[in-house]
């Protein structure tokens, strides 16, 4: 097995791309590293991004933040611009695993390794977080959604990594928030995991939703029937009943050794209501 | 020499104090050596292939395609391990364990082992394994295996204990029973009586260091070992007995030990080890993955229990039934049996009656865990004492008070108790702040009693006086809990000399007599008699060169306050003689001082403990988080008071991962989903309160510091604790451990307890 440490986007693209078997992207390796010491595990290359210039920095832009490929979870939490614009974003990342986890691991690799529980991609898809992908044929931008496409598998191609997370800029009165059910208090996967993110007008009423929800099905689920239960309200108890009853239906989860498909249809709702009420006060809403 | 374990009372100088462990700056620093950092010169590699069926008869095994690949230097079957038992079923099943012989009775079950010069070898040597398996029909769940169209495990089992003797062969190995009095009668003077069934999943003990060795056969027929183990002295002889070696030509020495729970009182993968290095001619180092640990070694029994106790208005039972279903793994083993010893072992009973059935299944063999078969019980049953004082409309505390054994009784299974703990226990647990604290909303308080018989066995030590003065003492129990710091204050106490005079070091096997291993609680309790022993004896010795100093009778010398002085008007001007004063001089008179001690530490004594839990549940989640815990229990004498708290902290722990979230969950194909950390929910750190303790010291008589074990009672309540003070919280009763939130939440939506 080859070990790789380019430093340019160019030269990791051309590594990935001429690879003979299967190569892996190397960001924090919380999750790669693990599986590399599994008897099935196999792979001709891994090339770690970790040097490639710009990975490890988060830029405040025009159009919001660009968190690079390699930038640690740890790190999102000490950027006091990006946990005011998007407190749910970083305490979904800041849920994954432990401070020690956290010192390493990085949102691109939790959703490249298409973990349908992962914790920060519920959140990024309610954000309306979009990747830049670097591939041998340029780069392009797809939204966070469209990146997992099954239980670990990506719809990324050979020879394309992801160089960065684009955040927008928030709007005006929004707010976000994501909440996970996990039996433990912490070191354990997300049973079900619920990212919301809304905006108000000036009456606080909600004027835009996102929600989307994590570990209820083989991918993310963007639940845009459960957003418009709450369009148009003041989150109003009626409003967060439907908002729960829609995100339970939306979900379509399996029985297994982490919970009931009963039992995870039921919580979807329960923080969905709960994650939705959070959000609601961060944009101002009372 | 006779040795006089009475208690004595006394006032203590050491014993009760709280030094500084003797291995925490190894431990701390990473310089403390665990099973697998041992290494040999020219060491291999050992990996061992797995069953991944529940069930499967081994119709072919194929090793040549293996044995070709280079840096592969041995492969083992079962025909490497041939059968040399000599009709000892219980040796022959240990065997088979280790390596499947003709079917492959769990997933994980070994198959076959390789030893390879480096991983990468041994490990594609593992794949090119051959093996042709008939997939047979498998069974998990107690219940369903005790019916009788379950698939067989064993053809040849019929159950026993029961007369005559059964047409059918059957999973369920054997039928045991305890009791005493006329329960029909009983349950006629009954006002109230509660039934129930409870169900509890197999746990793990979760050690976190897995089990790992070096073996090292020569072909002089001698062999070296270095494991991890609770107990090296029954390695050695477990190892020698089914390789065929001479128990003296086989050295075991002990490691560091990274939690054993009783999980490390079973041989797995030693003896693969040692087969696998006579075969190469090398040593070869075996460590189990977490995977392997999980299907392979460990668990507990999974349970299903119905009781049936019945009550006076007056708070008096008057009759108490409880029938006990114990998974076994593939082999017959007495679980069920302890469970149904333990089951009612804290009260006072005029009738009572218990039945344990031991059932085969197609999961791992079970191992000891900590008071083994005692929390799955004591869940039952105190939860069903907790729903009968609430019919009754008592108190739980008081229930139990008016129930409670005492000096005297005639305990469930059998003998009569002494002097015992578990009324003062309710007693401290009635008068705790704890009990009387408010609760808020969605919280719920719970309490639970358990018992543990404690055990002593077969103790060897020898304590030798250095030139110095200083001690060194040499022990054959391995240091699970502390014991180390314990038994060095046992020896500076009966010596009369300082705490960092002494050093005690665990012996490998070669250089001490047999000992039993650390299991039943007994590590202190009998290598403590062992020392106080020795020590005794090598006061003897010092008192003869005392005399010889001073030319006196020997009668004339006693030894006190760690000296020994002479005892007369005539001897006013003589000078007590420190230990060092003698040790100094002891080339001159009469050469080395020591102090050995063999024994067999009887009189352990038993042990009850009363535990307070409060939870608070969030019922739209089911999620249930501890929020106070209390554990009060009778140490006999605590030698250590922090070990003796690490012990109710850690038993309290572990009990509440259990109750909550731990789990063996296997899937329709037989196969175990959650063999790692991740989905085999140990509690972390912040799933915990602090635990608060309570150490109460009802002396043991037969011990001369009145010490009890106290490793393993610690287990026994919490399952019941935190079961009860859940269901107060949800007001619904529940029955299936552990009560995890999908189950919680089942229990809220009308499915009930489960
Ligand atoms: C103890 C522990 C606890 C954990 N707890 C959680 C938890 O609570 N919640 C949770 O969601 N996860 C958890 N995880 C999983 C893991 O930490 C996260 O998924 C983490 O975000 C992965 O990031 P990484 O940078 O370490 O990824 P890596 O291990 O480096 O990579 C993961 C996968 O993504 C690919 N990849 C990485 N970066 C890129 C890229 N830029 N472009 C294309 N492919 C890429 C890799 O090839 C690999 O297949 C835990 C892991 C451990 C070991």
């Amino acid at each position: 097995m080859r070990y790789e440490r380019p430093e340019t986007i160019g030269d990791a693209t051309a590594l990935l791309a001429s690879a003979k078997g299967r190569a892996f992207v190397l960001a924090g390796g919380t999750d790669l590293l693990v599986r590399m010491k599994s008897d099935a595990f196999e792979a001709d290359m891994v090339v770690d991004i970790k040097a490639v210039a710009g990975m490890s920095d988060i830029s405040e832009t025009a159009d919001g933040f660009e968190i690079g490929a390699a930038v640690p979870c740890a790190a999102l939490g000490e950027h006091a611009g990006l946990v005011a614009a998007w407190p749910g974003v970083v305490e979904a990342a800041n849920l994954i695993g432990s401070t020690q986890i956290q010192g390493r691991c990085t949102m691109s690799g939790n959703l490249c390794n298409a973990s349908p529980a992962a914790d920060s991609v519920p959140a990024l898809v309610a954000a309306g977080a979009r990747v830049r992908i670097a591939g041998p044929d340029g780069t392009r931008i797809v939204p966070v959604e469209d990146v997992p496409q099954a239980p670990g598998k990506t719809t990324l191609k050979k020879g394309e990594f992801i160089a960065a997370i684009l955040l927008p800029k928030p709007a005006q009165r929004s707010g976000d928030a994501y909440l996970r059910f996990t039996p433990r208090t912490e070191m354990d996967i997300a049973v079900v995991g619920v990212g919301v993110q809304l905006a108000l007008d000036a009456k606080g009423v909600v004027e835009t939703a996102r929600v989307a929800l994590g570990a209820v099905g083989p991918k993310v689920v963007l639940a845009e029937q459960a957003a418009d239960t709450i369009i148009g309200t003041a989150l109003d108890d009626a409003a967060l009943e439907a908002l729960a009853e829609a995100c339970s239906a939306a979900s379509n989860p399996i029985d297994d050794k982490r919970g009931t498909a009963a039992f995870r249809k039921h919580v979807a709702g329960v923080l969905a209501r709960r994650a939705a009420k959070i959000a609601y006060e961060r944009a101002g809403g009372k | 020499m006779s040795f006089d374990a009475e208690f004595r009372n006394q006032q203590f100088k050491s014993v009760g104090s709280r030094p500084l462990r003797p291995d925490g700056i190894d431990k701390v620093t990473g310089r403390a050596r665990y099973g697998a950092d041992f290494n040999m010169p020219g060491q291999l590699v050992g990996r061992v292939l797995r069953s991944p069926h529940a069930h499967a008869r081994i119709v072919r095994i194929d090793t040549s395609r293996a044995e070709a690949v280079k840096g592969v230097k041995a492969v083992v079957t079962a025909a490497d391990l041939p059968d040399l038992t000599n009709g000892d079923a219980e040796l022959l099943h240990i065997l088979d364990n280790c390596m499947a012989r003709t079917k492959a009775l769990y997933d994980g079950h070994a198959v076959a082992a390789v030893a390879a010069i480096d991983a990468k070898a041994a490990r594609e040597a593992l794949k090119l394994i051959e093996i042709e398996y008939e997939v047979l029909p498998h069974v998990v769940d107690v219940d369903a295996a005790a019916q009788s169209d379950a698939p067989l495990i064993d053809e040849t089992l019929f159950t026993g204990g029961v007369e005559p003797k059964p047409a059918k062969p059957s999973n369920v190995a054997n039928r045991s029973e305890f009791g005493h009095g006329d329960v029909d009668a009983g349950f006629a003077q009954a006002d109230v009586i509660v039934e129930r069934s409870f169900r509890t999943e197999q746990a793990h003990q979760g050690y976190i260091e897995p089990h790992a060795c070096v073996a090292s056969c020569n072909p002089d027929g001698t062999a070296d070992m270095w494991v991890c183990t609770q107990g090296h002295f029954v390695y050695r002889q477990i190892c020698a007995d089914l390789l065929g070696l001479e128990v003296s030509k086989l050295r075991v020495t002990s490691s560091e030990i990274g939690g054993g729970f009783g999980g490390k009182t079973h041989v797995w993968a030693e003896p693969v080890a040692l087969a696998l290095s006579r075969k190469a001619g090398r040593p070869v180092k075996l460590v189990m993955s977490r995977d392997e640990v999980f299907r392979a070694s460990g668990p507990t029994s999974a349970t299903s229990i119905d009781v049936k106790i019945g009550a006076r208005k007056d708070g008096t039972i008057t009759a108490a039934v409880a029938h006990l279903r114990y998974t076994n793994g593939p082999y017959p083993g007495m679980w069920a049996e302890l469970g149904a010893m333990t089951s009612f072992a804290c009260y006072d009973l005029e009738n009572v009656k218990t039945v344990g059935y031991e059932v085969l299944v197609n999961r791992p063999k079970v191992a000891a865990y900590r008071a083994p078969s005692a929390p799955m019980a004591a869940f039952a049953v105190e939860s069903a004492i907790d729903e009968l004082a609430g019919k009754i409309g008592m108190d739980p505390v008081a229930f139990r008070i008016r129930n409670a054994a005492k000096e005297g009784t005639k305990s469930s299974y059998g003998p009569v108790y002494g002097p015992i703990g578990i009324g003062p226990t309710l007693e401290a647990a009635q008068s705790h702040p704890h009990m009387s604290a408010p609760l808020g909303p969605n919280q719920g308080r719970g309490m639970a009693c358990g018992f543990w018989f404690n055990f002593g066995g077969q103790t060897c030590t020898d304590l030798n006086v250095n030139a110095d003065g200083t001690v060194t003492l040499a022990v054959g129990t391995v240091d699970v809990g502390g014991s180390r710091a314990s038994l060095s204050l046992i020896a500076a106490e009966e010596l009369g000399i300082a705490y960092d005079d002494v050093k005690a070091v665990v012996a490998d096997t070669a250089t001490l007599g047999y000992n039993d291993m650390t299991d039943g609680s007994r590590g202190t309790f009998s290598s403590s008699m062992a020392t106080i022993s020795a020590a005794r004896n090598a006061i003897d010795v010092m008192r003869h060169r005392a005399a010889l100093t001073w030319d006196i009778p020997v009668e004339d010398v006693v030894w006190e306050d760690g000296h020994a002085k002479a005892r007369g008007e005539n001897y006013g001007n003589l000078a007590p003689l420190s230990v060092k004063d003698i040790a100094a001089e002891s080339g001159k008179t009469g050469g080395p001082i020591a102090g050995h001690s063999e024994l067999v530490a009887d009189g352990a004594g038993v042990s009850f403990a009363t535990h307070i839990c409060d939870v608070e549940v969030d019922p739209e989640t089911g999620a249930t988080r501890i929020i106070r815990y209390t554990v009060i229990q009778d140490a006999g004498k605590a030698v250590h008071p922090s070990y003796v708290e690490g012990q109710y902290q850690g038993g309290a722990a572990q009990g509440i991962g259990w109750a909550l979230n731990e789990e063996y969950i296997y899937g329709e194909d037989g196969r175990l989903q959650n063999p790692g950390f991740l989905d085999y929910r140990i509690p972390v750190c912040s799933d915990l309160p602090m635990i608060d303790t309570q150490i109460l010291e009802i002396p043991n008589p037969n011990h001369p510091y009145g010490v009890r074990g106290v490793g393993e009672t610690s287990i026994v309540p919490p399952l019941a604790a935190i079961g009860n003070a859940i269901s107060n919280a949800v007001g619904v009763r529940m029955s299936h451990i552990p009560m995890s939130p999908p189950r919680i939440r089942a229990a809220l939506d009308g499915g009930a307890g489960s």
